[in-house]
């Protein structure tokens, strides 16, 4: 099938139609092979640590999860983002310090495990994330855990796994694809309970197996779990395994989380390959420009594209785009010239002359001014924006008139308005300058600039002047209304509101509905819709009191009738269509229509006097004519 | 007559004070009535001119008076003649009354319409109002001016202002000007009137609107703060994109005799199974496809109708929160805007109070909507107050989507701090840029700002429409320069930067010297080949430098080229360094090449080769070493280099072969002749 393996089937893809796209595109590598490798020690299942996400308060459950079920969770979590996001990546899931062995070497204490129909490293499947979510229950019974590195012992269950995941990883050249390790474990000293010339040589066996992982160009990344009173160490071992220094080992302990939100969050974050879009020059005047990379942070991610099947075979079709002219009905290729009908003429063009008149400024960016932030009002927005980041090949230069620029901008509180000459919609933008926010060692705001489209005048509307009132002033709320309307929107606070926090309901059903499908199972499970307000909290008595007070101080006491009151007035246009209906009723009443219809007179008749029929019988007035009279004749069951 | 269907009746002021504006009005309103043969060609246009020499109108020739009005095109339906018109107003010679010209315009109106078309008759006025309006035979110009608002409302006609002042004013009487705007506003007051000062030709361009469009409600019913709370509102979107007119495919098929030709394209779309391409599969026989991972799920559309999300209609509340949580970038489409129901006074307050809340205590609130029933998605968006400063127009908020979870990508980036000394700028480079900065002020204190998005149009409609008409008259003229007044969106303000030109240079200064390291070397070069290490990192203090070197490599120096490069193409924290040190290292080899003396570079660019030639099998790039090889060639033949590539050759190197490198598209044969072949050639 040719579509499947289409490698340019990617649902991130942005529809940037700049060809430097494209090309940087293909230069960065764009698979990504991982083995997912799971400590499965018995001390990944008796550590425990609270699962509480303190946002959401109704929902408290004090059970504990151990360590191995965080990270199955966030494993299975990663997977389902993957399927969906990136099915071209290949996964393999190995557990070590197990009971049984399953693995090409034939190594102890090292279990991969997989699905029917799927190579241990292979795309992710339905059966694979359907399989693996239910593996907890059937661990202990086909796998089964055990110690880690215990005394008298020669087995080295660590060496092993690394081993067996750089041979999973054996296949496809390390340049076209990314090459991945993620080790899961809470053991930060795996041959502690080991000594003397066993211990020094099993470290050094397994750093120098690591070591020749890391020369094969795939890399090693550690997902360390705390115990909840005694913090990872990672310089007892897994520093050297992976090759941290200086300063990236401070950070890297200042991001060892214990919670199951901290692990997904780690995970999703290395999922992600930085892939940039366009790469361009920002001209300030002339003779200073700034080399910039565009990166697309975000974007509507919606459900992936249809391929149409024909529906005996169920096998994909291919589709075929033909061009005929209207005129003499021929075959003709695709044209280069366009027309426009004006003033009852077809003005023609050519597609260059089009280009042309798009080609409104020189230059990809060009810096016109700075306003300050308050100047950015909340209307001027078109679409998602882009995110600017000096380029990494970009020279020392241009990299410190960029972060001298940022940083001025950030203290005098400005934002740059500049001109984007793109090809598809040149445009006016704002640059506003982002600061670096990193929470508890995990960057949650990258820094650099985000470029807002802002709207022409020709694409902002009116509406507020349109429902101004010309009878005069229109009332504005009084201080007391004010009043009340803090003390509710005190008591309706979201503290820690994050845009991250709310999955997409219709696209998270999509999706539960073809695993369903893909599984050929008969439910499909409900999805919690996570976006409905929080009916609960909105019960809370202080709540309720507030939404009261502010409701009688506008409202006064009698708010439900006015309610009913309101929706029941009829404006102007339903009074009309009311006496219309009323109208084609009565008219309606001269015709027998049952005689027409039998004697096909009906479409002897006009428009005009079938409407009446339609209109009095509540049905749907438009179409042609032949659409009308056989509208009537379904009705009247003939 | 058909729905929206507007009479526009433009009310332009060509006395002596507007000439040289006039070229501009001329531009925007044959664009207004270019647009409108395209959108809305049943409209109808008519002109009024005052501050005209002559005197030409019905009400002179009933009563009397209305001196130096004329109207050069009665109200009718859009054609070329009003376009060619427009094109070219005569220049008057006297001061226009603004408020006489609206009076005749309004009676041009009335005897046309009289009562009908309520709402769509309207005013375009376009003067400078520097010009004292008459005095009335009775009353104040208070009075009179109130009294005509009064008829203007009654007869449902709306009036659109447009002041041309500030640097476009030239000097004038400041009292006349007070008064002036006192008399328009009670038009504004009193009236559907759009007052509107511009200060610039860009946003004389931007504040008429060229194109009508009504409104379409997005959403009408409850916000639902609570269970027991619901304020009855109507959403509308407030931005939307006007998009580059779609042409249509065209076809030069049909006889040059046949004159009712469309010529147009037709496309067909036709399914072929896989295995048969022979076969077309009708539409019935289709059945829509899914991808899940490798697998393809056909699912058809009733059975997806049957399982598919499918919320209920509504616009709820999840809660307010700091506005400092949602950051302005996170905006995700075009925006809406959120009104009370019109004349529901009660929700006109609630939404009033709430919004004025909001913005004391500088909150937002988050809201679900699904705005109409049977839609398969909802939104999850932040609704930000819009507090009214005018009497006339209600409080309401701006609501903007936000994205879920899944739209995020959340990629990691450098700190800015991690980069070395040499990247961060020094207090004069900070401040060089912070004054930048002010003197590039697009909205100076006590000054009009310039370029605001309401005010300034689309270059590239502009200039489509100026072409659509042009090619209407001259088939085959070219693509006009774009207008010098719509330069001025894409371009900077030459004058801005002229006035303060000595913070420009300093700026420049700052910045420019630091200049391009990459290209830099090569010319260091010329001067000595040895010991010029590190000179490019002039910049970087000495001890850093080390240190710096010793993490990572960032550049191949002169000294330790062969070093630098395994360590660069090495780098496993991004897939670009393998480009980049290749890259560089050619760079490098070349400018040994060209700047050796008597060959005495050339045994150090071989072993550049030999390292670049391992680095391009290892990193699976022979391309890109036997094009380089090629090239190189190419360039000793030019520059009487020969005896390098003899060198070359008597040193065995070779092209990468397919052998070596399974990319390489290179046979063992041509490898190992290619440098022995071209020797032969040469000589």
């Amino acid at each position: 099938m040719d579509i499947e393996d289409d490698p340019d089937y990617d649902i991130f893809r942005d529809d940037e139609d700049d060809p430097d796209a494209q090309i940087s595109r293909e230069n960065d590598s764009t698979k990504e092979y991982v083995v997912y490798l799971v400590d499965a020690s018995s001390k990944m299942f008796n550590t425990t640590c609270p699962s509480s996400s303190p946002q959401e308060e109704g929902n408290k459950e004090d059970e504990a999860e151990s360590h191995f079920q965080i990270a199955l969770s966030s494993i299975s979590h990663s997977l389902k983002a993957q399927i969906i996001n990136k099915s071209y990546d290949q996964v393999a899931i190995c557990f070590f310090n197990t009971r049984e062995r399953k693995n090409l070497q034939d190594l102890n204490g090292v279990y991969v495990f997989n699905v029917a129909d799927r190579d241990y490293l292979d795309r992710p499947t339905a059966r694979l994330i359907k399989e693996f979510d239910n593996l907890e229950e059937s661990f202990s019974k086909n796998i089964g855990s055990q110690h880690g590195v215990m005394p008298g012992t020669r087995e080295n269950p660590l060496y092993n796994a690394i081993w067996v995941a750089q041979a999973l990883l054996r296949k496809g050249s390390a340049k076209t694809v990314d090459k991945r390790i993620l080790l899961f474990t809470n053991e930060d000293d795996p041959f502690g309970r080991v000594t003397g010339a066993i211990k020094s040589d099993m470290t050094r066996t397994t750093l120098q197996r690591a070591k020749d992982t890391q020369d094969l160009g795939i890399t090693i990344e550690l997902l360390p779990l705390s115990c909840p009173n005694e913090i990872f160490d990672i310089s007892k071992f897994y520093a050297d395994l992976i090759g941290l220094e200086g300063d990236d080992l401070v950070n890297f302990m200042a991001s060892a989380g214990n919670k199951l939100e901290d692990m997904k969050d780690q995970l999703r974050k290395r999922m992600f390959t930085k892939r940039r879009v366009n790469k361009f020059k920002f001209t300030l005047v002339d003779g200073v420009s700034i080399d910039l990379n565009s990166y697309a942070l975000i974007r509507p991610t919606v459900p992936g594209s249809i391929t149409w099947l024909d529906s005996v075979t169920n096998r994909p079709l291919k589709s075929e785009r033909n061009f005929f002219c209207a005129d003499t009905g021929a075959l003709v290729e695709e044209s280069t010239t366009r027309f426009h009908p004006y003033k009852s003429q077809n003005i023609v063009f050519s597609t260059k002359e089009l280009s042309e008149i798009k080609r409104v400024a020189t230059g990809h960016l060009n810096l016109l001014g700075f306003k300050p932030l308050s100047y950015l009002r909340d209307y001027y927005n078109l679409k998602p924006s882009t995110f600017l980041y000096p380029s990494d090949e970009s020279t020392e230069g241009s990299m410190c008139t960029f972060i001298a620029l940022h940083r001025s901008m950030i203290q005098l509180n400005r934002f740059a308005v500049a001109f984007s000459g793109s090809s598809s919609r040149p445009q006016m933008v704002a640059l506003i300058s982002q600061d670096e926010v990193i929470q508890s060692g995990v960057q949650i705001e990258p820094p650099g600039m985000h470029m807002i489209y802002l709207p022409y005048s020709d694409d902002i509307r009116l509406i507020e002047e349109r429902y101004s009132d010309t009878s005069g002033a229109v009332t504005k709320a009084s201080d007391d209304q004010i009043k009340k309307a803090a003390d509710l929107i005190k008591r309706v606070d979201l503290k820690d509101f994050s845009v991250f926090q709310f999955s997409n309901p219709a696209l998270q059903r999509h999706y539960e509905v073809l695993q369903a499908l893909a599984l050929e199972e008969d439910e499909i499970p409900e999805i919690k819709d996570e976006t409905l307000p929080d009916e609960e909290g909105m019960a809370r008595p202080r709540v309720v009191r507030a939404l009261e007070e502010f409701k009688t101080s506008v409202y006064g006491e009698n708010y439900d009738e006015e309610s009913e009151h309101g929706t029941g007035k009829p404006t102007e246009a339903s009074k009309k269509r009311k006496a219309h209906t009323e109208y084609a009723m009565k008219e309606c009443e001269n015709y027998d229509w049952g005689e027409l219809a039998d004697t096909g007179k009906l479409k002897d008749l006009t428009v005009v006097e079938l409407k009446y029929y339609l209109s009095g019988h509540n049905l749907p007035v438009s179409g042609k004519k032949e659409a009308l009279v056989s509208r009537i004749l379904t009705h009247m069951g003939k | 007559m058909a729905r929206n269907k507007e009479a526009l009746l433009l009310l332009l002021d060509v006395g002596p004070s507007m000439h040289y504006v006039l070229p501009e009005v001329e531009k925007v309103c044959s664009m207004l009535v270019q647009k409108k043969l395209i959108y809305n060609k049943y409209d109808e246009v008519g002109i009024v001119l005052f501050g005209t020499e002559d005197t030409d109108n019905e009400l002179t020739t009933e009563v009397g008076g209305y001196q130096h009005v004329v109207v050069m095109k009665n109200s009718k339906v859009v054609d070329g003649d009003i376009v060619e018109a427009l094109q070219q107003l005569p220049r008057g010679t006297s001061d226009g009354d603004f408020l006489d010209a609206v009076i005749v315009a309004m009676d041009m109106l009335i005897k046309k319409f009289g009562e009908t078309n309520k709402g769509k008759k309207r005013l375009c006025l376009i003067t400078n109002a520097q010009c004292p309006i008459k005095d009335p035979y009775e009353g104040s110009k208070e009075e009179q001016v109130t009294t005509i608002a009064k008829q203007m409302t009654a007869h449902g006609m709306r009036m659109e202002s447009i002041i041309i002042r500030g640097t476009l004013s030239q000097d004038a009487n400041k009292e006349i000007i007070d008064e002036n705007d006192r008399l328009l506003n009670i038009f504004s007051k009193e009236t559907s009137t759009r007052l509107l000062y511009v200060e610039d030709p860009i946003s004389l361009f931007g504040a008429l609107k060229t194109r009508n469009i009504t409104p379409v409600t997005v959403f009408k019913g409850d916000l639902e703060l609570g269970p027991k709370l619901r304020i009855k509102v109507l959403v509308y979107k407030k931005t939307q994109e006007e998009k580059f007119p779609t042409l249509k495919k065209y076809s030069d098929k049909a006889p040059q005799t046949d004159k009712f030709a469309t010529h147009e394209v037709k496309v067909d779309y036709e399914y072929k199974s896989a295995e048969d391409p022979d076969k077309v599969v009708p539409p019935d026989q289709r059945i829509k496809g899914y991808r899940y991972g490798p697998q393809i799920v056909p699912i058809s559309s009733a059975e997806w109708d049957a399982v598919k999300f499918k919320p209920e209609k509504g616009v709820k509340l999840l809660g307010f929160t700091d506005s400092s949580n949602i950051l302005r970038h996170q905006y995700m489409k075009d925006v809406y805007v959120f009104i009370a129901e019109p004349g529901n006074t009660k929700a006109v307050l609630a939404v009033s109070a709430l919004s004025r809340a909001m913005k004391e205590m500088n909150k937002v609130a988050i809201l679900r909507c699904a705005w109409r029933q049977g839609q398969s998605n909802v939104v999850i968006g932040v609704l930000t107050p819009n507090v009214s400063d005018r009497e006339n127009i209600p409080d309401s908020f701006y609501f903007n989507i936000l994205p879920f979870a899944e739209d995020v990508r959340e990629f990691q980036f450098p700190s800015f701090s991690s980069f070395p000394a040499s990247c961060q700028p020094n207090k004069q480079q900070l401040e060089s840029a912070a004054n930048f900065i002010k003197m590039l002020d697009l909205a100076p204190d006590g000054k009009k700002e310039v370029l605001l998005p309401d005010f300034t149009p689309n270059p590239v409609l502009a200039r489509f429409y100026h072409y659509l008409d042009l090619k209407s008259k001259h088939p085959d003229a070219s693509v006009p320069p774009l207008d010098y007044t719509l330069r001025k969106i894409t371009e900077p303000e030459t004058n801005l930067i002229l006035q303060k030109e000595s913070v420009v240079d300093s700026f420049r200064r700052s910045f420019e010297l630091q200049g391009n390291p990459l290209k830099k070397p090569r010319r260091l070069l010329r001067d000595k080949t040895s010991d010029e290490a590190g000179k490019e990192n002039i910049t970087a203090p000495p001890a850093n430098l080390i240190e710096y070197k010793s993490v990572k490599v960032e550049n191949i120096g002169d000294l330790t080229p062969v070093q630098d490069f395994e360590a660069m193409i090495s780098r496993r924290d991004s897939p670009d360094w393998v480009l980049k040190a290749i890259k560089d290292m050619k760079n490098k080899i070349f400018g040994m090449v060209e700047d050796s003396h008597e060959g005495d570079n050339y045994p150090k660019a071989l072993e550049c080769l030999i390292a670049l030639r391992k680095g391009c099998i290892l990193e699976q790039e022979p391309k890109q070493f036997n094009d380089f090889l090629k090239h190189l060639y190419n360039f000793c033949q030019e520059k009487n280099l020969q005896s390098f590539c003899e060198y070359l050759a008597s040193k065995g190197l070779t092209l990468i072969p397919k052998t070596e490198a399974i990319d390489s598209d290179v046979t063992d044969e041509e490898a190992r002749s290619f440098l022995v072949k071209s020797e032969s050639k040469s000589d």
